[in-house]
């Protein structure tokens, strides 16, 4: 009953209800309100929040990747990562960092941990962040740390790979080094981090891309303390793939040692392959250092040292190649024809041209001479002949062809050209026309004329092979981690001067004979069981004309002239060829030949020349051509 | 009034207690996830309790709800004497926890005396104005008992400190003083003073208090301080997107980014896991809740029922109000619980007792 009447009774309380109505209304835009701002944050603002709350419980940590080992020819490692002991601090971390720092000095018996935060202060690194101030530790070290912990509060240690260079210096030139990548390369550099490790120098640097590999990452799951709770999601680092050199690391070291402590460099390659055998330079430096960042000090050493440490002497030195330069004139003069094998000149000890005299380094002159006894005895006078009737442009041509002026395209980087002059050069350089005088300075590799240790045993190479200019190479093959080949590097042909076969008979018995002739410049590097063919030289340092020619020993060592000797053997199936420049030596046949000689030595005691010693080099090695090839025997 | 009237239980009101019982339900969801751990460590104590809470709520919800709430109206100023002297007994000898003063440990039952202050106050309130006003309104003068039944709870709990209670016990007051009939001028004026005294009521609140209000402002000026909650929850809300990551799979509560995830931030859990739909769910509960309110305070038999209909759904809807506003970044953090959601018995019996006195006066129109 009550319920049909309710209507009727139950009218609303008259005076409250519009002040109800007014509450309501309240409640409804406030409710709406919340139900908008829920749309705002749950709808349009989803996206970014979402990935918000993903920041907020994932950590994502990178692996980095084993960096690629490098081995020599025969596969024995020459560069690997091994893992360091680091020194640690964090400054937050301790109670009272001066004395933590004086107890840390004591416990690893080392006194630059001061300056190493003091560094790392500068730098802006902040207070909670460690600060590796010791690496490398040796293990009575690593002891003696762990042993003193408690008393070492923000201490600790890490273990981190590093790349470690096994032999040290050697071939550090061509090895190079890494560092910590900078700032700046980050711009340009997506896949790296600040921290990460980067080639910065030399092989490492030229093969980056392969050594470093990927570097992968996790996801962990952390909660609001960073507690680690679970890993999401892994992507495996993949280890950089490793390179094995055509280096022969017993050869290298062999070049190394017989360099010894003077500067200058050696490289040897395969005449057949233009594959590096050896390269090496000197004054060297421990690319150890720079693993896992060199401290500015140190840095400060090796970049201003006068004596240029990190200069890679093998490419980026250019020097006068001196005699070693009758080569090309050789090539050159009897290719083109101003020169034949029975043409004499008469040497004085000197030439008189335009007004002044031109001295051959043998005072009492080698009277009447052909080609073969100027090559074995380096007689000026003889090649100031060629030179003469050749002309510079000639010259420059051969010279060129034969690769000298021109990177060998090696890949490393800051390679030196070198110069070959010529008329054109001289004007373009100097604005300044060509003085024949001058060619004669050129023809025995004085004066304007450059190159590099590189471009010459190219040279050397050249007469070995024929005249095959290849692309020299440092790595042979690039291997996974299985050992299976990703890549391997066959030779390149980046040239072909056609030299007349006689021409070339000419200039290797020539050269046979500096080594071999009791008479030859360099007789002194004749080995037993292989014939050797070479050439000597020496680059003034002091400019002719400038003075009196004085004995050697009589020059500041500064001023002394530096000493080459290029070679190649066995003369009639070549094996190798190598070019050496010892600087500030004098004489090339005795400063450079023997160490030429000493790495001769190595290579053909561990690849023993076939079927005992080699008939002795003669005219009948290789039959004289037909006369229609020599036409074109000039390739420019 | 012990004989059961057919009547009752035939208009008892299912709307209200169906919504009740809903919201309830999401709360002890909510807590359960709030307070999961994985299936390994089976249920929290907290989900059992709630449970055993929703369990007496509803047996007292009903019961009130076969209460004439008429009777109330005489025991309106004891009820009021008890829950201050409850508050007083908060501050003498009040179990403590996170440096606020809030409980009195009664062994099965932390009673938080600040829950019951709201119902009291409500009642108190309601029987002094159960009188028509003169004509143009209550006039200023005669609202200094208001102030003064006001006054005394609202200061306790400051005192604890509850900076959220005396909140909502200031904006219950407004509440039932508007809808009673204060003076149109004189509620200009109360508006106009409130704002003039908000400066010094800023000069009495605790360090930590303005500090939250500072960071309400601009929650990114100290991301890991007083704005990280605000950052924290807005995240949680945010990132359920649509539909929510689903029961359980809401990291931001299980990794522990929210804060009092079972009570002030228990809507971000919730949200967090079922998402907008969730959300608008869970509003609409609420929605409908205060809407039958406002309804059934249209329909009241006499200007008493009335006014404590206004005042049951005032509780529900500021509490509301603040709790989400809170944890959607809209109003600064303060300690409020979300009816019926939050975990805490004293709220939920409180409530749930609230919401009888609701039925109770909804039924009671067929009987007189």
């Amino acid at each position: 009953m009550a319920r049909f009447g309710s209507r009727e009774k139950n009218r609303p309380v008259p005076k409250l209800d519009p002040r109800i109505t007014a509450l309501t209304v309240l409640m409804a835009v406030v409710l709406t309100a919340a139900a908008g701002r829920l749309y705002y944050l749950q709808v349009i603002k989803h996206h970014e929040l979402s990935e918000l709350a993903d920041r907020n419980r994932i950590r994502i940590q990178r692996l980095p990747a084993l960096r690629g080992l490098v081995y020599d020819d025969r596969h024995r490692p020459l560069v690997d990562t091994r893992p360091s002991f680091d020194a640690v601090i964090v400054p937050e971390d301790t109670r009272n960092l001066s004395a933590t720092i004086e107890r840390l000095e004591k416990v690893l018996n080392h006194d630059h941990i001061a300056e190493k935060l003091e560094d790392a202060e500068d730098q802006g690194r902040p207070e909670f962040e460690p600060v590796t101030v010791d690496e490398r530790l040796e293990w009575p070290q690593v002891v003696a740390l762990e042993t003193h912990q408690l008393e070492l509060p923000g201490v600790s240690l890490q273990v981190n790979p590093r790349r470690h260079y096994i032999y040290d210096s050697l071939a550090a030139h061509l090895l190079g080094y890494v560092g910590e990548v900078t700032v700046r390369d980050l711009n340009h550099l997506p896949d790296y981090r600040m921290g990460d490790e980067i080639g910065k120098f030399g092989l490492e640097r030229s093969l980056e891309t392969t050594l470093r590999g990927d570097s992968g990452g996790q996801e962990i799951e952390v909660d609001s303390v960073g507690r680690r709770l679970r890993l999401l999601r892994e992507i495996p680092e993949k280890p950089g793939d490793s390179v094995v050199m055509t280096l022969d690391l017993d050869l290298q070291k062999a070049a190394e040692q017989a360099i010894g402590n003077r500067a200058g460099a050696l490289v040897a390659i395969d005449p057949n392959t233009g594959y590096i055998l050896a390269m090496a330079s000197f004054p060297a430096f421990d690319p150890n250092v720079f693993a896992g960042g060199i401290t500015p000090a140190n840095w400060r050493a090796l970049a201003m040292d006068p004596s240029h440490p990190l200069e890679n002497r093998a490419i980026q030195g250019a020097y006068p190649p001196g005699s070693t330069f009758k080569i090309v004139d050789s090539i050159a003069g009897l290719s083109d024809r101003t020169l034949t094998p029975e043409t004499t000149y008469f040497c004085p000890g000197g030439l008189y041209y335009g007004g002044r005299e031109y001295r051959c380094w043998r005072k009492q002159g080698h009277g009447t001479i052909s080609v073969h006894r100027a090559i074995v005895e380096s007689c000026d006078v003889f090649f100031y002949e060629v030179g003469e009737h050749l002309g510079i442009d000639r010259i420059a041509a051969w010279a060129h062809a034969l690769g000298l002026g021109k990177k060998t395209d090696i890949e490393l980087d800051n390679e030196r050209t070198g110069t070959i002059p010529s008329t054109a050069w001289k004007q373009r350089r100097f604005h300044e026309r060509w003085y024949p005088a001058e060619t004669l300075s050129v023809a025995i590799g004085q004066g304007y004329v450059t190159v590099t240790p590189l471009q010459l045993a190219d040279l050397a190479a050249e007469v070995a092979n024929g005249g095959t200019l290849y692309k020299p190479q440092f790595v042979k093959e690039i291997d996974a981690l299985d050992g299976s080949v990703v890549k391997s590097f066959p030779p390149i042909i980046e040239s072909r001067v056609r030299i007349d076969p006689q021409v070339l008979e000419e200039v290797r018995e020539g050269m046979a004979g500096v080594v071999n002739q009791p008479d030859g410049t360099a007789h002194g590097a004749k080995l037993d069981n292989v014939i050797v063919a070479g050439k000597t030289g020496t680059a003034q340092v002091v400019k002719e004309g400038q003075g009196v020619r004085l004995k050697e020993d009589a020059l500041p060592e500064r001023y002394r002239d530096h000493g080459w000797f290029i070679a190649f053997a066995p003369v009639d199936h070549p094996k190798i060829a190598i070019a050496c420049i010892i600087e500030h030596s004098g004489h090339g046949g005795s400063s450079a030949g023997p160490v030429v000689k000493a790495v001769m030595q190595k290579y053909f005691e561990m690849n023993p020349p076939q079927g005992g010693p080699p008939p002795k080099a003669g005219p009948t090695t290789n039959p004289v051509t037909q006369p229609a090839d020599q036409a074109d025997a000039q390739t420019e | 009034m012990a004989v059961l009237d057919r009547r009752i239980v035939y208009h008892f009101d299912w709307t209200v207690f169906t919504l009740s019982l809903g919201l309830a339900a999401v709360g002890l969801v909510s807590v359960l996830s709030g307070t999961w751990g994985g299936a390994h460590h089976g249920l929290d104590p907290l989900v059992v309790r709630q449970l055993l809470w929703i369990g007496v709520g509803t047996a007292l919800m009903t019961a009130v709800a076969l209460l004439d709430y008429r009777a109330l109206g005489s025991y309106a100023y004891l009820i009021y004497a008890v829950a201050v002297g409850l508050l007083v007994v908060v501050a003498v000898a009040g179990h403590s926890t996170g440096g606020s003063r809030r409980w009195i440990n009664l062994g099965v039952l932390k009673l938080e005396p600040s829950e019951v202050a709201k119902l009291a106050l409500v009642l108190v309130m309601v029987r002094y104005m159960r009188e028509e006003p003169p004509r143009g309104g209550w006039k200023a003068h005669q609202m200094a008992v208001p102030a003064i039944l006001l006054a005394i709870p609202a200061a306790l709990v400051l005192k604890q400190p509850d900076l959220g209670t005396a909140l909502i016990l200031i904006l219950l007051t407004a509440t039932l003083v508007f809808v009673g009939g204060l003076n149109w001028r004189t509620l200009a004026v109360l508006a106009l003073g409130a704002v003039l005294v908000a400066p010094v009521g800023w000069h009495y609140l605790k360090p930590y208090q303005r500090e939250r209000l500072v960071s309400f402002l601009n929650p990114e000026s100290d991301p890991l301080g007083s704005g990280y909650h605000i950052i924290q929850s807005e995240i949680a809300i945010g990132s359920g997107g649509h539909w929510g990551k689903g029961l359980f799979k809401g990291t931001q509560a299980r990794l522990n980014f929210l804060p009092e995830q079972t009570t002030d931030f228990i809507f971000a859990v919730f949200a967090e896991e079922f998402g907008f739909a969730g959300s608008m769910l869970l509003l609409g509960l609420y929605a409908g809740l205060i809407a039958r309110g406002a309804w059934i305070a249209r329909h009241a038999r006499d200007r008493f029922g009335s006014m404590l209909a206004i005042g049951v759904t005032g509780i529900i809807f500021w509490q509301v109000a603040i709790n989400i506003g809170m944890a959607t970044g809209m109003l600064p953090v303060v300690g409020i619980t979300l009816p019926l959601v939050s975990y805490g018995g004293s709220s939920l019996i409180m409530m749930m007792i609230a919401l009888g006195l609701l039925i109770s006066i909804n039924v009671r129109r067929y009987l007189f």
